[in-house]
């Protein structure tokens, strides 16, 4: 396989200006010289994407990700490094930049296309697919500032998607528009892949990761964690999230403020390590009889945790996976946004199910537990194992609850046959 | 980001080089079955490279051509007619003050005037336009991948459009009032037009991407302008200004005039469509000509030397540009 994408020891130097001095005024007043810090944005970052593949990039806000792919896109320059693509690139960062209020939805195809790279006559060839694509066949001559913003992120993604080329960037645009026109550019972005063409994602939704992605490359503060397999690097980058705590970094301190050893707490607990979740179990009924339950009985789950320091607004989170790592259900342990606050000590959260729908499979709980600013405080994955057993006839994910009326003719008022099933 | 070395393929941002014309550089990745075009972003930034990106985008700067007419105009019932109005105002108002209130005794004052005016709104319409236009477009300079240059290079097309617009009013003018100009000075003002294309596209790549950094630049330029337009002759006679500077002993200042590269231009223009009217010996001012008297050849070497000037301030300028331009996404 040949490398669509070869990335070679990039690193991008950002400077951040305690304060911006864009006038000349300002900077002849400092002397030329404006004070800055030097911030490494990304740190030799080296990875070889092979052509036909999806590669995701995943990481927190701030890690480099976009930069990476703006590097790749050729809107920033590397400060070292190099960035080989083969092929013709289209970036989707941002859908209908570029787009101009005043001129129709037909102008503003031709100008975007053109800015994407398209040549004017690939764009008349295409211009009518791009225009069914965003449904937008009896808005197309109206001026673009008349347009919902559904409207106009559709016709900025159909644009996007018309070049055709070998190499799609996307960061984080895929959530755009209606959900049904979300499942077409879905359906658009399978189409590329299957078309045998190389797709870099970014994005910080693990979900997405799962679904489309080959290998996913995590990031952190600049620099790649690993490239693996999407389950794999999922893992990793949780791991990593616990780790580095999800909080803000201490570092808006200022440096000449150093922690005057006095007047602080005797020990302040890392805010990662403030929750501690040491076990889940599933429980349920006869549970020394066999190792399942049968769908439709009751289930629980029991996390038991420690806690080191007070903390407030504590809520924790179940999320169901098949074995296949599909999610089948996600919800957290209050309906409320604000969650409770837990004491030092020992303690435990169940969940209970009083009917566990879902039908045959082997499914996996993972167990999150997050303070009051949406700080992952500790993350079980997977927590615990269940086993689900069909006793019915019924297909599929999960056994909804049915009940069947047939009305044979001459009879419609009264049911003569009703048959429940599972 | 040297301009000169050839080695390896490393080179511009949005460069496509097909791997055969590429030859005997050593592609830095396996070739697949399928020799598909690559490119390399690093911060080294070739100046042929760059001249073919920006070649390679000659569509995208017709669309912004194109769309910077449109919005300019958008819904306004005269539409391009005001492109012409707006120099046709300026015009009447400098002849009405010239020859009735100051009593310019240059006759057919008014051709004399539209003649350089037509070098001077160029220059003086893209120059501000484009110092900002980085600035105003950072929506697409933060998020799309292309080469930069076109933005200033589009504002310096629509001034030609506009150019070419006031050249039409310029021809109605001449057959109206049946002037003709010095057709021996066709090429000579061609030339002329040649090199004020090539000066102006110049110094907008240049005042575009600093004002990125310097957001005085576009204040500047406007101020700037006001005064560069009163050291040119364009209301008044070159050779004025030569006697009386020469007369007070102002060689600073002459040399200042001299070196004005718009000068040769609209001296040029001036004798193209004012050549006609030979005017050597008007009562009081029997010591200088209208036009100023030089001869064909020195014309052209005098275009020659401002073409000359003009392409290296132009290289110049991009190398700026493309030192710059990689920080751009990041400063705006």
């Amino acid at each position: 396989m040949s490398v669509a994408i070869d990335i070679q020891g990039v690193s991008k130097r950002f400077r951040l200006y305690h304060q911006k001095y864009t006038s000349l005024k300002e900077r002849i007043v400092h002397g030329g010289h404006v004070p800055f810090e030097e911030f490494w944005a990304l740190e030799s970052v080296s990875a070889e994407i092979t052509a036909g593949q999806t590669l995701g990039i995943l990481g927190r806000n701030g890690c480099g990700k976009s930069t990476l792919l703006k590097c790749i896109a050729g809107i920033l320059q590397p400060t070292s490094g190099q960035v080989v693509v083969r092929g013709q690139l289209a970036a989707m960062l941002e859908l209908g930049a570029g787009f101009q209020p005043e001129l129709s939805g037909r102008d503003n195809i031709y100008l975007n296309g053109s800015l994407l790279g398209l040549s004017t006559k690939e764009i008349d060839r295409r211009f009518d697919e791009i225009v069914a694509f965003a449904e937008l066949e009896q808005f197309i001559d109206n001026q673009v500032k008349y347009y919902s913003s559904g409207m106009y992120v559709r016709l900025g993604f159909s644009v996007a998607v018309s070049v055709e080329p070998d190499v799609l960037l996307v960061d984080e645009v895929l959530a755009v528009g209606d959900e049904r026109f979300q499942m077409k550019c879905m359906d658009r972005i399978q189409q590329f892949q299957r078309d045998g063409r190389t797709i870099v994602v970014v994005s910080h939704s693990p979900d997405l990761m799962r679904d489309i992605c080959d290998n996913v490359l995590v990031m952190d503060r600049g620099k790649v964690v690993t490239i693996a397999a999407a389950g794999e690097a999922i893992r990793v980058f949780r791991e990593r999230l616990i780790e580095s705590g999800f909080a803000p970094e201490p570092a808006t301190q200022d440096a000449g403020a150093p922690a005057d050893g006095e007047g602080s707490p005797v020990d302040v607990v890392a805010p990662q390590r403030r929750v501690k979740l040491l076990s889940a179990t599933a429980l349920y009924e006869r549970q020394e009889e066999r190792n399942y339950i049968e769908s439709g009985e009751p289930i629980s789950v029991r996390v038991d945790f420690e806690v080191a320091a007070p903390v407030s607004g504590v809520q924790f989170k179940i999320t169901l996976l098949t074995d296949r790592e599909a999610l089948v259900f996600s919800s957290t342990s209050s309906g409320s946004v604000e969650g409770m606050p837990l004491d030092v000590g020992r303690g435990s959260a169940t969940f209970a199910f009083d009917s566990m729908l879902l039908l045959d499979g082997r499914f996996s709980a993972t167990i999150e537990v997050r303070d009051a600013g949406g700080v992952v405080l500790d993350i079980l994955d997977p927590g615990c194992h269940f086993e689900v057993m069909n006793p019915g006839r019924a297909k599929g994910l999960v056994g909804l609850p049915l009940r069947v009326t047939v009305s044979p003719p001459g009879a419609a008022d009264q049911p003569e046959a009703v048959a429940s099933a599972r | 980001m040297t301009t000169t070395s050839d080695a390896g393929p490393s080179s511009a941002v949005g460069t496509l080089v097909e791997p055969r014309a590429a030859g005997s550089v050593p592609s830095p990745v396996a070739r697949g079955e399928q020799d598909l075009p690559y490119r390399v972003v690093s911060s080294e930034v070739r100046l042929r490279t760059r001249l073919a990106d920006i070649w390679g985008s000659h569509e995208l700067f017709v669309f912004l051509v194109r769309k910077e007419l449109k919005v300019k105009y958008k819904s306004s019932v005269l539409g391009l007619l005001w492109s012409m109005l707006n120099p046709a105002v300026v015009l009447m108002v400098y002849y009405v003050v010239f020859k009735y209130v100051l009593k310019n005794p240059t006759p057919d004052f008014a051709l004399y005037l539209f003649s350089g005016l037509l070098v001077w709104n160029l220059f003086s319409t893209v120059l501000p336009g484009s110092s900002s236009t980085i600035v105003a477009n950072a929506g697409i300079v933060k998020k799309v991948a292309f080469p930069r240059e076109i933005l200033p290079l589009s504002q310096v097309g629509t001034g030609a459009v506009f150019l070419f617009f006031q050249s039409i009013v310029m021809a109605l003018f001449l057959i109206g009032f049946q002037y003709s100009p010095d057709w021996v000075y066709a090429p000579v003002v061609l030339f002329a037009l040649v090199d004020l294309l090539v000066l102006t596209s110049a110094c907008a790549i240049f005042l575009s991407a600093v004002n990125v950094y310097y957001r005085d630049v576009e204040h500047l330029v406007a101020v700037l302008l006001q005064a560069w337009f009163w050291g040119i002759p364009v209301v008044y006679n070159f050779n004025l200004v030569y006697v009386e500077l020469l007369k007070h002993h102002l060689h600073w200042l002459l040399a200042l005039y001299l070196v004005d590269p718009i000068t040769p231009l609209i001296l040029a223009f001036q004798r193209f469509f004012y050549g006609h009217v030979n005017v050597s010996n008007i009562p009081g001012y029997a010591h200088y000509q209208v036009l100023a008297g030089y001869p064909y050849h020195f014309f052209l070497e005098m275009l020659a030397a401002v073409l000359v000037a003009s392409v290296l301030l132009l290289l110049g300028a991009m190398r700026v540009f493309s030192r710059i331009e990689g920080n751009f996404a990041e400063e705006l």
